[in-house]
């Protein structure tokens, strides 16, 4: 017990947080986006490797940073696509088509990954380039929050921003209100003249992107590489902070930020004697505690 | 074979034939040598008896997948506690393989029952969460799957872990604790027999009794199912309870089958190859060994591919993925299907318009439900409901696809009727 109070009390704590939080927020709006929509988008972790290989590979033969992030935005927007086709145009079952997808994304990377260089690991042997993290002036001197706030990733600060713009998407604007209306009456919302296809479509497409930040966090933020299965889960997680969060873009971040305490603690609890396997349980079992506390709360209202 | 199903049949094959010749324009991409890698991939399981037998123990763990995720599908739940239920029992069948010292027919059957119980607990996790705070299952059962991963991990690394095996490996397994093999020098156990036992047991229970029933309607048209009567919690617990101990049950087979000691150092991918057994059995029980042997004969070809050329087995993710997504996408090739019914109606409506009684269709549908008591009358419309969520289909087995010939048939003359209005404005 003492010792998670004096972890509590580090500043580091909350930075590394804010840090962890970052990818399941990217990912938790795309999952909110995509079922405001009416889509569950469970493609999200599948989406996400191959968002996080490609971004590596892409910087690693570019030796541009900006690039492989390009390139990860582009193959989440690009899994979207394929993800919308499937459900928009064929009518497949989206879960199923989003575990296909999954599955081709775990298989897939390391087949590829195994081409380019002769591993099935991680890329090790790549050159791949990191996003920077930035200092941000004024905000890096006060006490205590400074060394929370300031320093963190470009990704983090961005992701912030979006919880902010997909925010004012739903509050605002004329696609999140038809986003919204498609996600609770299609039929409703395609006699008031709003095309059902495209606007699940553009939905899933915004998710995708999100996703593909998210995935470009975590093999170009701190590690700078990519290893098989390093999403290990985080899409799934997102389904359920998505949930708790209930559509709202505020809830969803903190949610995130749950989700980003739990990591955060456990990594710091590594130290401590707790084992292992315990520590890497610790935030699947948070969530889904959490997620039914949720659901219970909902309930009984 | 009805019209509709030949329809299916050509759209799984065309559906496989994708996926395949995706598969090999890949291996042209990558490979030095594209001839012999495909050569070992389609052929190779049928090089020797070794490999050929070894078809069927990979399907062994697949077929208890499938059944248990065709049972959830079916059902209408889409809970993914398969991967959990099997990893926890299969390191319970550790644990009493290794500590557990019993003669040999006792020593696999405490196993079995044990693990069966372990899979059954498990599964009814995310149905209980799902009855008591209305939490979403597939979201519970993807977390619980990682929480109770590393629960195993912990266990066999911390009281089971042998020290000297250098790698990540449980102490070795009693020696009356496994199963026995039925084909000298082969992998071949009875746990594949089991499997096969239980796939018939299921066929049963799903199409032959009363609960059976009730879960087929649950799944099909759940608010129907709600207005006769049908207890939906019910459904919901026993169906996953009853999905996790059958994935039990194939964790302590896979277990004391294959291996000697427990090295399960990431979670086996069997509960994800689960669904697409499912989705090419269209969750019908009979025809899951037929897919679990598919998929098994694909995975053989694969792995030895990878061995004997410079393509790697991975490439069995791009096959299921491709299978997966064309199978399942309902739209796929309807226009063409559209314009097959309607030339289809428009000739029977020519020959059968002078004498009206020749036509079944219209005038049978309807007064079924008149005579009949209202659960029966569901039956038929269960069924077409049925085959209308099937996508497509492996119907490798025509006796079986024979059984069902007669509701297809129905479902398809109204099929037929609906699309009357159509072709008039088609030619207009």
């Amino acid at each position: 017990m003492g010792e998670i109070l004096s972890i509590l009390g580090k500043e580091d704590f909350y930075f590394a947080m804010l840090r962890t939080a970052t990818p399941v927020l990217l990912t938790t709006l795309g999952a909110m986006t995509a079922s405001r929509a009416g889509v569950s988008n469970i493609a999200l972790e599948g989406t996400m490797l191959f968002a996080a290989f490609f971004g590596v590979i892409v910087s690693a033969f570019s030796q541009s940073a900006l690039l492989g992030f390009l390139a990860a935005v582009g193959i989440g927007l690009f899994i979207s696509l394929l993800l919308s086709y499937f459900i928009v145009e064929l009518h497949s079952n989206g879960i199923l088509s989003g575990i296909a997808l999954n599955t081709l994304a775990s298989g897939g990377t390391i087949f590829l990954l195994f081409l380019i260089t002769g591993e099935k690991g991680a890329s090790t042997s790549l050159h791949s380039l990191k996003l920077p993290a930035l200092n941000i002036p004024l905000i890096e001197n006060i006490p205590f929050v400074g060394k929370i706030l300031s320093g963190q990733h470009i990704l983090t600060y961005l992701s912030l921003l979006l919880v902010f713009a997909i925010a004012t998407l739903f509050k605002k604007s004329r696609l999140g209100m038809e986003i919204i209306a498609v996600g609770e009456n299609p039929e409703a919302a395609e006699s008031l003249g709003i095309s059902v296809k495209r606007v699940k479509r553009t939905a899933l497409l915004i998710s995708g992107a999100l996703t593909g930040m998210a995935g470009a966090f975590l093999s170009m933020g701190y590690v700078g590489l990519f290893s098989a299965g390093m999403t290990a889960g985080r899409g799934y997680i997102a389904l359920a902070t998505q949930a708790i969060a209930g559509g709202n873009a505020y809830l969803a971040f903190l949610a995130s930020l749950l989700f980003g305490f739990c990591q955060s603690m456990a990594n710091y609890l590594q130290n401590t004697g707790v084992p292992l396997q315990f520590i890497q349980l610790i935030p699947y079992l948070s969530i889904v505690v959490a997620y039914c506390a949720y659901c219970r709360a909902k309930l009984k209202r | 074979m009805s019209s509709k199903q030949q329809f299916q049949l050509f759209r799984f094959i065309l559906a496989l034939g994708i996926s395949l010749g995706i598969s090999m324009l890949i291996i042209f991409l990558v490979s030095k040598e594209p001839w012999t890698a495909i050569s070992y991939l389609l052929l190779g399981p049928f090089g020797s008896m070794r490999h050929f037998l070894s078809i069927f123990a990979q399907a062994t763990p697949l077929i208890f997948t499938g059944l248990a995720l065709s049972l959830c599908f079916k059902s209408g739940n889409f809970s993914m506690i398969t991967d959990a239920c099997l990893y926890i029992s299969a390191v319970l069948t550790a644990a009493l393989a290794i500590r557990l010292s019993l003669p040999f027919p006792l020593h696999p059957l405490v196993i079995l029952l044990l693990a069966v119980v372990m899979g059954g607990i498990i599964g009814s996790l995310p149905a209980l969460a799902k009855l008591y705070f209305k939490a979403n299952e597939l979201v519970t059962s993807l977390m619980l799957n990682y929480v109770f991963f590393y629960l195993g991990l912990f266990t066999i690394s911390k009281y089971f872990a042998d020290r000297e095996a250098g790698t990540f490996a449980s102490l070795k397994y009693a020696k009356t604790a496994v199963l026995p093999i039925l084909v000298k020098g082969s992998k071949l156990h009875l746990g594949f027999f089991l499997a096969l036992l239980l796939a018939v047991l299921f066929s049963i229970l799903l199409y032959k009794t009363r609960f059976g029933y009730e879960l087929r309607l649950s799944g099909s048209n759940p608010s129907f199912a709600k207005m006769v009567g049908i207890s939906s919690s019910k459904v919901i617990l026993l169906t996953q309870v009853l999905a996790g101990m059958v994935a039990g049950l194939g964790g302590a087979v896979e277990q004391m089958g294959m291996y000697q000691r427990f090295n399960w150092q990431e979670s086996p991918s069997y509960a994800w190859d689960g669904v697409i057994i499912a989705i090419l059995s269209r969750n019908n029980p009979a025809l899951v060994p037929f897919s679990a042997l598919f998929l098994a004969y694909i995975r053989v070809g694969a792995d030895i591919m990878s061995r004997k050329s410079d393509v790697q087995n991975e490439l069995v993710a791009l096959i299921q993925a491709l299978l997966i997504l064309f199978v399942t996408a309902e739209a796929f090739l309807s226009g063409w299907e559209h314009r097959r019914e309607v030339k289809e109606s428009l000739a029977a409506a020519d020959t059968a318009l002078p004498a009206t009684e020749h036509r079944p269709a219209t005038a049978s549908a309807e007064p079924v439900a008149t005579k009949a008591d209202l659960v029966e009358a569901t039956e038929p419309a269960a069924t077409k409901a049925e085959s209308a969520e099937a996508n497509g289909l492996v119907a490798a087995t025509a006796d079986l696809v024979e059984a069902s010939g007669a509701t297809a048939e129905k479902s398809d003359s109204v099929d037929a009727v609906k699309t009357f209005p159509e072709p008039g404005k088609e030619e207009a």
